[in-house]
């Protein structure tokens, strides 16, 4: 049912834990649906994100998702951080069965959530 | 890689010997057991026998068995057609909240349809007691199912008790014994069983056959109509290979329950002390000793079924889960939830169900793959702190 794309991400996820020294955190979904997704941020004065991590607890999609998001904002703006859409996870991990989309839904939201406290972090700073 | 099957509760293996009884009938014994010339009338020895191995198995009858598709049909049977058959009387019934889906959605269906159905809610172990059964009794309560044992945390429940109360009050007892039937003793008179469901491929039978025992003087009118097969009880050429597997598979396995039971038993709590003793904050699901001998289910907290049992399969063992994304559903398994886990913990739980080749080396292999794959997992886990 899952991709060799899925399985690769799940069995050997990129950029997992938490990113030391991080300046922007979003933890989307809750425990009673069976996932939650953190995504860690270490954005750069240029507004480059140097680092990334995810923590995720939920099923092979929902890992494999976290894992394939981060890969793809690492080392990207922060604009292009808010372009990412669920659809380019799914694409990027070559399909996911329909049930599991909102996984994907979740990492893009996970991204989104972490950018948003960097910005009132950094609102706050001022 | 080492393959462990640790998914009795879903399937078990054909044995071989099992199928070494049915090939003449999936080969030169094809005629129509129906039929009177002597094609016909070798292929209905094979069910006669198969009906006799069924009737010893159980303490029944031979004329109280009916051969079905599976054990889905006995249950539907047994629902729909008392719910039928009996609605003069009345149109009460009563189950239990963490039967299986054949019964559950059959009772919802019901309901939508004029009978009343309550849900005897289970304790934190999963069971139900005989007094819980007597309270809910009412003038109108036509018929009573309880499960023999549970498919997803093994509870077994007081089946004579509630067999009694039943006998005295006089309502007719329904129990779905797919699960227990070739693992655990069931004597249909000593424990005033009135109907039972059961299904070949659970005791290493072949799939998609089944059986219902009804006992003598109940008439339930057929699921499946057409022909006069099976009594007419039950309508169309019989399965006539599966029905010889059924019956060799249930002779096989009662004849090796005691010692297999002992065997299962030492080797599931061998399981259950090894996962207690390596993985810290696991919950057992179900009872600890009131529980099909084959039956071993934790919750492991902080960590997600799905997940768990994806790792387990990359390490070539196959098990099962409550949680929501191995269900299908959003919800996790209802079994779970009754028994009053919170949604987070009924996600993390995983099912491992030893069958008769589960050896020593398996469970040590699977206790060790289990400790690697909550140590993985945990790390990934925004919920574990360490
Ligand atoms: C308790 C219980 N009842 C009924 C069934 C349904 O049996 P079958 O698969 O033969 O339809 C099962 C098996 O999944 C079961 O575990």
């Amino acid at each position: 049912m899952y991709t060799e794309k899925v399985l690769d991400h799940f069995s050997n996820p990129r950029n997992m834990g938490e990113v030391e020294g991080a300046n922007g955190i979003g933890t989307v979904g809750n425990a009673k649906c069976g996932d939650i997704m953190q995504i860690s941020l270490k954005i750069n004065d240029e507004g480059i994100i140097e680092d990334v991590g995810f923590k995720t607890f939920g099923c092979g999609a929902a890992i494999a998702t976290s894992s394939m998001a981060t890969e793809m904002i690492k080392g990207k703006s922060i604009e292009e951080a808010l372009q990412l859409s669920n659809s380019a996870v799914v694409e990027a991990l070559e399909g996911l069965p329909p049930a599991k989309i909102h996984c994907s839904v979740l990492a893009e939201e996970a991204v989104k959530a972490a950018l948003e406290d960097y910005y009132k972090r950094k609102e706050e700073a001022k | 890689m080492r393959k462990v099957y640790m998914d009795n509760a879903a399937t078990t293996a054909l044995a071989p010997e099992v199928l070494e009884q049915m090939m003449p009938y999936l080969t030169t014994t094809f005629g129509n057991p129906s039929s009177v010339h002597a094609f016909g009338r070798e292929a209905r020895t094979g069910i006669d026998k198969a009906r006799q191995q069924v009737a010893a198995a159980l303490n029944a009858e031979v004329d109280e068995i009916i051969f079905t598709g599976c054990g889905t049909e006995s249950d539907n049977t047994v629902l729909l057609g008392v719910a039928a058959k009996y609605k003069a009387k009345g149109n009460h019934i009563i189950t239990t909240n963490i039967e299986h889906h054949a019964i559950l959605h059959t009772a919802e269906y019901l309901e939508k349809n004029g009978c009343e159905v309550t849900y005897l809610p289970v304790d934190q172990y999963g069971r139900v007691s005989a007094e819980q059964v007597a309270a809910a009794i009412k003038d109108n309560t036509i018929l009573v199912s309880i499960m023999f044992a549970n498919n997803e945390v093994g509870s077994i429940m007081p089946i004579a008790e509630i067999g009694a109360v039943c006998r005295e009050k006089g309502v007719l007892f329904h129990t779905d014994a797919v699960q227990a039937v070739g693992h655990v003793p069931i004597d249909v008179k000593a424990m005033n069983i009135d109907m039972l469901s059961l299904s070949a491929h659970k005791f290493h039978g072949p799939k998609g056959v089944g059986a219902l025992y009804v006992r003598r003087g109940i008439r339930l009118p057929s699921f499946v109509m057409g022909g006069g097969q099976e009594k007419g009880r039950r309508a169309g050429t019989e399965n006539t290979a599966g029905v010889v597997g059924l019956g060799a598979a249930v002779e096989m396995s009662c004849a090796h329950m005691e010692e297999n039971a002992k065997r299962m038993t030492a080797l599931r709590n061998r399981l259950m002390e090894g996962i207690e003793r390596e993985i810290p904050e696991v919950k057992l699901n179900g009872h600890r000793t009131e529980r099909l001998p084959n039956n071993v289910n934790y919750s492991i907290r902080y960590i997600e079924g799905e997940s768990i049992l994806l790792m387990l399969d990359m390490n070539g063992i196959a098990a099962s889960s409550g949680s929501a994304c191995t269900s299908g559903s959003l919800d996790p398994s209802h079994v779970l939830l009754a028994l009053g886990l919170d949604h987070e913990t009924a996600h993390g739980s995983v099912r491992l169900t030893l069958g008769d080749e589960t050896t020593e080396e398996d469970i040590d292999y699977v206790i060790d793959v289990l400790k690697k794959t909550a140590e993985r997992l945990r790390m990934m886990s925004p919920l574990y702190k360490g």
